[in-house]
């Protein structure tokens, strides 16, 4: 019920929040709003392996790089040559965003088999590394504009809606959101979500059970870097832009940043996380080029100061339990 | 009476240490077969061997009559293996009904179901619910395992190898610690068991060793030096010797 009641709050600010911004004349902010939406999906993805699997990734940038560059990439070879002379190019929405997060599990496929096979320091240290590979990689990929990035002269297609519209815009990528963690929902609380919940909480008890900690963490390693896939297929079409940037080590820190705000481990505590964060910096950055310094402290204070975030603190403040 | 474990040779070495060597004995179907011997002989490293955490340098492992020498942990608890730690394994931030769930869970199967209501699942809780009713737990079901006592968590220790249904049981220390309460009352939910599960029981607390075992095996240095009755092993002068001394009793 409290879990309801949560849900029902945040979905009736996200709705009101375009018409909020309209009332004051700030358009912007409701592509502002969308990549709100696009990073709470992210960090939520993140938080399936974090806070939920407890497995601290470093590497989930390149997910969240290679979604962006799966809708840069079809949109390049839309009515153009095919992409490898065989696969043609598409603007149209409800292909991109499955293609990416299809893509983007490949990749976590790869990444999470190899690095799945250490754990702690290692693990992150590894994930970091194929990151920063596959970054280099677009970096030199000089026919999708390497360092400086793909433009993606429209934003995709879908169901004739004018996606030129930022309302409309934006709403589409609500609904999506919705879907998205109605989906995460039903994970977290499946059989296979507890045992994720188990082998975080003790991995060797979990394999004395007879459960094969490998095949399920890779798993949700997969699931985790297809929601990232999501994300940044979204974060491409409200940007209309694609950049190695993407999938930066620094991005993967914010992810974790958001997650750390929010709640690690919590399911609405990633989609606070994102909106704070997103917040802060767009009026920090507005204020002062050195934000990230009063972030790194608004960090420590909450990191300090509440106990589980500002979703815990928001829980324990409406006197839930944590 | 027919085998269910047989282990035969059983070697681990770590670096010059021999922590088992050449360790051959075997379980038989129904039996509680004790493993006692002095800290250090070797008693955890072969539980580590026989359920799969430790690979072994030398020597097979039969689990009714099937080699398991090189299968994985996984694979020896399908075959029916189930164990409990010497210090308690759980998952401390869960409660008691939860740890018992999953360890039904984990036991009925369809874990990568990715979107059923896990809550939901009766195969699970009911079976849960029931095998806390029967232990000593009950009640307790909603605790924290956090918040349990050390002689509560040896005891949801051994509901969740239970739920497993192991034909064969792995029991590392279930009465360290235990006050003498607590002991009796482990002492008498494993004799409870008895004929219905087949034990290895390692254990220092003699009273439990001898109110329960069928037949003792004694290790020292790694080496299993007699198999016998409690009656052999308490007459054994040799036993008395490496064990305890030849002063004391064992």
């Amino acid at each position: 019920m409290k879990h309801l009641l949560s849900a029902a709050i945040l979905l009736a600010l996200f709705i009101a929040l375009p018409f909020i911004a309209d009332a004051v004349g700030q358009s912007s902010l409701m592509i502002l709003g969308a990549r709100m939406l696009a990073y709470a999906i992210a960090a939520a993805s993140l938080n399936l392996i974090l806070g939920y699997g407890g497995m601290v990734s470093f590497g989930h940038a390149a997910f969240f790089g290679v979604g962006a560059y799966v809708v840069g990439i079809l949109a390049y070879h839309a009515g153009g040559d095919p992409l490898l002379g065989f696969i043609p190019g598409t603007n149209q929405m409800l292909i991109t965003l499955p293609v990416a997060m299809i893509v983007s599990g490949l990749v976590a496929l790869v990444i999470g088999a190899l690095s799945l096979r250490t754990g702690g320091v290692q693990f992150i240290m590894i994930t970091l590394a194929f990151a920063q590979m596959l970054f280099f990689f677009f970096v030199s990929l000089t026919a999708y504009g390497g360092d400086d990035g793909l433009i993606i002269s429209r934003t995709n297609a879908l169901f004739g809606l004018n996606m030129r519209n930022r309302m409309t815009l934006y709403f589409v990528t609500l609904v999506i959101a919705v879907l998205f963690f109605l989906v995460l929902w039903r994970i977290v609380h499946s059989s296979f979500g507890g045992i994720l919940a188990g082998l975080r909480q003790n991995e060797r008890r979990m394999s004395a059970m007879g459960i094969p900690a490998y095949r399920y963490k890779l798993v949700a390693f997969v699931l985790s870097g297809m929601g990232v896939g999501l994300a940044g297929a979204l974060e491409a079409n409200l940007l209309r832009f694609a950049s190695p940037d993407m999938m930066h080590w620094i991005k993967s820190g914010d992810l974790i940043i958001m997650i750390i705000l929010g709640g690690v481990g919590t399911f609405f505590g990633p989609i606070i996380g994102a909106a704070a964060f997103m917040l802060l910096e767009f009026y920090l950055a507005g204020w002062t080029e050195h934000w990230p310094l009063i972030l790194g402290a608004i960090l420590l204070v909450v990191v300090l100061g509440t106990k589980g975030g500002i979703g815990g603190l928001i829980s324990r403040l409406t006197g839930g339990r944590t | 009476m027919s085998a269910i474990l047989q282990i035969e040779g059983l070697v681990k070495r770590f670096g010059g240490l021999t922590a088992t060597d050449h360790v051959t004995l075997d379980v038989r179907e129904g039996e509680i077969h004790a493993l006692i011997g002095p800290n250090g002989a070797g008693k955890s490293t072969l539980i580590n061997q026989l359920c799969g955490e430790l690979v072994s340098d030398e020597g097979t492992i039969r689990l009714a009559g099937t080699d398991v020498t090189q299968r994985p942990e996984t694979d020896r608890i399908g075959m029916g293996l189930g164990r409990t730690f010497q210090i308690a394994s759980l998952l401390q931030e869960s409660t008691v009904r939860e740890n018992v769930g999953l360890a039904v869970q984990a036991h009925v199967g369809h874990n990568m179901r990715l979107f059923d209501r896990r809550m939901a699942r009766r195969d699970v809780w009911t079976e849960a619910d029931a095998m806390i009713a029967e232990s000593g737990l009950h009640g307790r079901g909603d605790t924290l395992v956090s918040d349990l006592s050390h002689g509560e968590k040896k005891q949801l220790e051994l509901i969740m190898a239970l739920a497993g249904n192991p034909r064969l049981l792995l029991l590392d220390e279930p009465m360290a610690g235990l006050g003498q309460f607590e002991s009796q009352r482990m002492i008498e939910q494993l004799g409870a068991l008895r004929g219905k599960f087949s034990m290895l029981l390692v254990e220092h607390d003699m009273d439990a060793v001898y109110a329960l075992a069928d037949r003792i095996s004694v290790l020292v240095y790694g080496r299993v030096i007699m198999t016998g009755t409690a009656e052999e092993i308490r007459e054994s002068a040799e036993v008395r010797e490496a064990y305890l001394g030849a002063e004391e009793d064992v």
